[in-house]
């Protein structure tokens, strides 16, 4: 139905970026924000990534420098080929074409004062893509598609609950038939039930149209079951990346292992027995030296303290950001 | 997997329930469509012409023929304040509605591009904020000469600043909102986003401040002409009306009084209004 | 007293109403839980369920205007709360029984410092000097492992992160050695790491000062690690009141099953999600028989005509509102 391009994937090397907070004209010494630093990965065609880590590890803000939406400040992104950060005008329209985003806040995605038809329709009319009956029909196919009765089409987003307005964000999101879905946690906001209906619903989508996902999340059961493969971030550094369910069972770095042990899981016989879970994220204006992570680390040590590890293959599938990392026997 | 096909129930209540409960608004709505009425249907109402004169009947007080006395010219004062208000409102809309448009766009285009342009553009309307709005006004109008057309000018440029005020703040709140992000990401340009997705959403805003403004504006166009500076004579202004009563104040208390209570009615009116529309847009309304 | 272990809380038949429009409707229908000394009792459930206003009518926090209990008894230490004067019950509050919610910016005074939010509370509800109660403050900052607990008790709210803020919300409703603690939600809005380390602070201050904690949430991986009791509550009902381990060993209730379902899982990979197809009724559009039944797969025509009562099924202290699975329960 669709031609599938072959390597059609993105390519992110180094990406790295810095807010000033403060400053301006008249302001004081303004402070540097380290949010992104050198972040690399890639999403092949049809695949899924994960990104995961809590407040402040800039996930976020690497979905949107991906899309442009934030302009990086160093670094390359590809996606088929194609230099997304040099790409200007009616290039880098074509590629917005491609490459779309879908939001975690149903409440604030969709404009209250448009009707449904007309989100649909206005990417369609910018990007001129058809006649009025084209376009129309196009908008129709796309509420189908993500599961909304077609009649809905006229009514505003106050009118729909957060689950519906969910998939009118998937569906304006598909209408121009992107190639790459940056989603940034698209389910935090919804209740379970609510939220594996969209699951599901994104799953197929995936499916049907090969598309890709850059998945941006901070739980780890949503991420193990939708992504292929997962990128852990912590103060804008990724310090492991390997296959998801791999990096959840055998966790290599202490922050995934800190990460996966603090994630509730429903079963009462797995019970949190940490005993020293120590300290709290540090500002990202205000990095620790060495290895970000070493003052909450049970290993730290030695160099940990004053040398930034690099992050490196530990095995043929899993990069670890680690002087020491956990030892776990990898099969073969 | 089909989703559900039934709907979160319409959003009860309107902005218009909202007015109509409230009791000032229909004060000042009766005020002011009585007050346009009358400007518009001038000709009809007037019992005299407002520009002859009469020395025979000069300075007399409030009496059957002349319902409101005669001026230093023998003019009916009654005729006068109701060609006047077509002067107060006219400069007063118009003016208001070229400062609207005009400060809006500055200030939403400022909030949007945000940086060193939003900074320099706020520092410029600070300096002008900073002007009191008379002073201002009186400092435009006499660069460019007295005439109705000058006054408007000058009265507009006082008030930009205000409106681009009022309009940047929520284009800044809006500007980080989910759905003005998917229209970058959508490929939509700024003129666009501006336009469709950011205005519409802030403009009651606006609105409502205009309102309150337009008395404020029907004010300075009165003091202005009160100075000289407004609309030249004979037409009849409420402000020079004002002025010559002042003159006359011995000989004739009613020449400085009508048109006193004139312009006090209506910007009384435009100010309920005004709350009204404030209060009516105000939290409830705000967060959906 | 004459019952063996007398309840520290006792909800009776509790029916907390709401108007809308011109009619009074339930979010809380016929509600009865007890709450026992030391013990967590979690209460879980998804928008809708009425879990939070359940809450809010034991303290009497529910709005003025709009919101009533229409019927039903809180008892607590001999008395009814729930028909108290707001003067009886604001003796109550942040004494006996206190309350910590969601958003810790929006409970915490940002005008007021810490240590003299804190210290309120104890000067309101107990006699003694203000130096005092400053005293007890900074004592209580130290339990809840503020660091640096001296000079940050003179800080404000904004000053601290959203896990300390939290802790702040914990020091202020321990002041007064409440017999119960309410927690509505109280870890939903941090990243998973603080989460863990509250709950377990949570866990050790209910054993130290000897409370019961009704915890109120969303999330059945929290509930696994923290509850001795479970309560699922849905559409305004309990729909099962079990044990930790029973609940989920043996989830009887259909949308107890069916919310472990949908639950994806960080520790097992899972090929598909079951989402529960439909959505909760509308306080005014609640069906006449079970409130599930439109959306259970294993309904009955009875299903649909009689609204069912919680009945116990294998063991007498494991109640389920749905005498179709109890049924299979019994006969497996």
């Amino acid at each position: 139905m669709m031609a599938v391009a072959a390597g059609a994937g993105l390519e992110v090397r180094n990406l790295t970026k810095h807010f000033a907070i403060g400053g301006g004209l008249l302001g004081p010494q303004a402070q540097i924000i380290r949010a992104v630093n050198d972040i690399s990965f890639a999403v092949p065609r049809g695949t899924s990534l994960g990104l995961v880590g809590e407040s402040g590890c800039g996930k976020s803000t690497v979905a949107r420098a991906v899309l442009r939406l934030i302009e990086p400040d160093a670094g390359s992104v590809v996606f088929d080929g194609i230099d997304v950060r040099a790409a200007s005008g009616s290039a880098l329209r074509a590629l917005r074409r491609r490459m779309q985003i879908v939001f975690q806040d149903p409440y604030s995605s969709l404009n209250p004062r448009r009707t449904i038809r007309q989100a649909l329709e206005e990417p369609l009319w910018v990007h001129g893509r058809g006649s009025r009956k084209d376009i129309a029909e196009k908008a129709e196919t796309a509420m189908a598609e993500v599961g909304l009765p077609k009649d809905a089409i006229d009514r505003y987003p106050h009118e729909f609950s957060g689950g519906q307005r969910q998939r009118i964000g998937i569906a304006r999101a598909l209408v121009l038939d992107p190639e790459l879905i940056v989603a940034d946690e698209p389910v935090s906001a919804l209740d379970v039930s609510v939220q594996a209906q969209i699951l599901n619903l994104m799953e197929g989508l995936r499916a049907r149209r090969g598309l890709s996902f850059l998945f941006v999340s901070h739980d780890l059961g949503v991420v193990r079951h939708f992504c292929d493969r997962l990128c852990v971030m912590y103060l804008g550094r990724i310090v492991e990346q390997g296959v998801t369910a791999d990096v959840l069972d055998r966790p290599m770095h202490p922050y995934t292992k800190l990460l996966r042990d603090s994630s509730p899981v429903p079963d009462p016989k797995a019970r949190l027995v940490m005993t020293r879970i120590v300290g709290e994220v540090p500002s990202p204006a205000n990095p620790p030296p060495g290895c970000t992570f070493h003052p909450r680390c049970p290993r730290a040590s030695g160099p940990c303290f004053s040398e930034l590890p690099q992050l490196v293959h530990r095995t043929a599938d899993r990069l670890v950001a680690c002087h020491w990392p956990e030892d776990w026997p990898i099969p073969a | 997997m089909a989703a559900t096909a039934t709907l979160v129930s319409p959003r009860p209540g309107t902005l218009w329930t909202a007015f109509a409960s409230n009791r000032l608004f229909w004060v000042g709505l009766v005020l002011l469509a009585a007050i346009i009425i009358v400007a518009v249907f001038a000709p009809l109402i007037a019992p005299h012409d407002p520009l002859e004169q009469n020395i025979v009947v000069r300075l007399e007080p409030p009496s059957a023929e002349f319902l409101l006395g005669t001026d230093g010219y023998g003019r009916d004062v009654l005729s006068r304040l109701i060609f006047g208000a077509r002067i107060s409102l006219l400069v007063g809309f118009l003016a208001i509605l070229v400062a609207m448009i005009i400060g809006a766009t500055i200030g939403i285009v400022a909030g949007y591009v945000g940086g060193r342009f939003d900074q320099l553009v706020m520092g410029l309307l600070d300096v002008m904020l900073s002007f009191p709005t008379l002073l201002l006004g009186l400092m435009i109008a006499a660069m460019l000469g007295a005439s109705l057309q000058n006054l408007i000018i000058a009265i507009a440029i006082t008030e930009i600043a205000p409106f681009a005020r009022v309009a940047r703040a929520p284009t800044i709140s809006l500007k980080q909102r989910d759905f003005v992000e998917a229209g970058r990401a959508l490929g939509f340009g700024p003129v666009r986003i501006m336009g469709v997705h950011i205005l519409p959403n802030m403009i009651s805003d606006v609105i409502v401040m205009s309102s309150l403004w337009m008395a404020s504006a029907i004010r300075t166009e009165a003091s202005l002409s009160f100075i000289g500076l407004g609309v030249p004579p004979p037409t009849p202004t409420w402000g020079s009306m004002i002025r010559e009563g002042f003159e006359n104040i011995l000989d004739g208390w009613w020449l400085a009084v009508f048109p006193s209570l004139a312009i006090l009615v209506t910007v009384l009116a435009l100010n309920l209004l005004g709350d009204a529309l404030r209060d009516a847009i105000d939290p409830k309304l705000r967060g959906e | 007293m004459t019952s063996a272990s007398a309840a520290a809380l006792d909800i009776r038949n509790l029916r907390t109403e709401f108007k809308i429009g011109e009619g009074w409707y339930p979010a809380v229908r016929d509600l009865s839980l007890s709450l026992a000394p030391n013990e967590t009792l979690a209460i879980v459930g998804e928008s809708g369920s009425g879990k939070s206003v359940t809450a809010l009518s034991i303290l009497g926090l529910l709005p003025r205007a709009g919101a009533r209990i229409g019927a039903g008894e809180v008892l607590f230490d001999g008395r009814d709360l729930a028909k108290l004067s707001e003067r009886e019950m604001s003796m109550v509050r942040g004494n006996a029984i206190a309350m910590i919610f969601q958003e810790p910016m929006t409970s915490l005074n940002p005008t007021m410092t810490v240590g003299e939010q804190i210290a309120e509370a104890i000067v309101i509800h107990r006699d003694g000097s203000r130096k005092a109660a400053m005293a007890e403050a900074l004592r209580l900052l130290k339990e809840v492992k503020i660091p640096s607990a001296e000079s940050r008790i003179h800080d404000y709210p904004h000053q601290f992160s959203g896990g300390m803020r939290q802790r702040v919300m914990i020091a202020m409703a321990l002041a007064c050695r409440p017999k119960i603690l309410l927690a509505d939600e109280p870890t939903t809005a941090l990243d998973v790491t603080i989460q863990a380390q509250v709950l377990l602070q949570l866990n050790e201050l209910k054993q130290a000062y000897g409370m019961s904690v009704l915890f109120i949430t969303h999330n059945l991986g929290v509930v696994a690690q923290i509850a001795d009791r479970v309560a699922v509550m849905y559409a305004g009902e309990v729909v099962e009141l079990a044990d930790v381990d029973t609940l989920f060993a043996r989830p009887t209730h259909p949308y107890t099953e069916a919310l472990l379902r949908a639950m994806p899982r960080a520790d097992q990979s899972s090929d598909s999600l079951d989402p529960i197809p439909g959505s909760v009724p509308a306080l005014t559009a609640m069906p006449p028989g079970c409130a599930y039944a439109p959306r259970c797969p294993y309904r009955q025509v009875r299903c649909e005509e009689q609204r069912p009562e919680l009945a116990p099924a294998k063991d007498a202290s494991h109640l389920v509102r749905c005498p179709v699975r109890i049924a299979a329960e019994v006969s497996a």
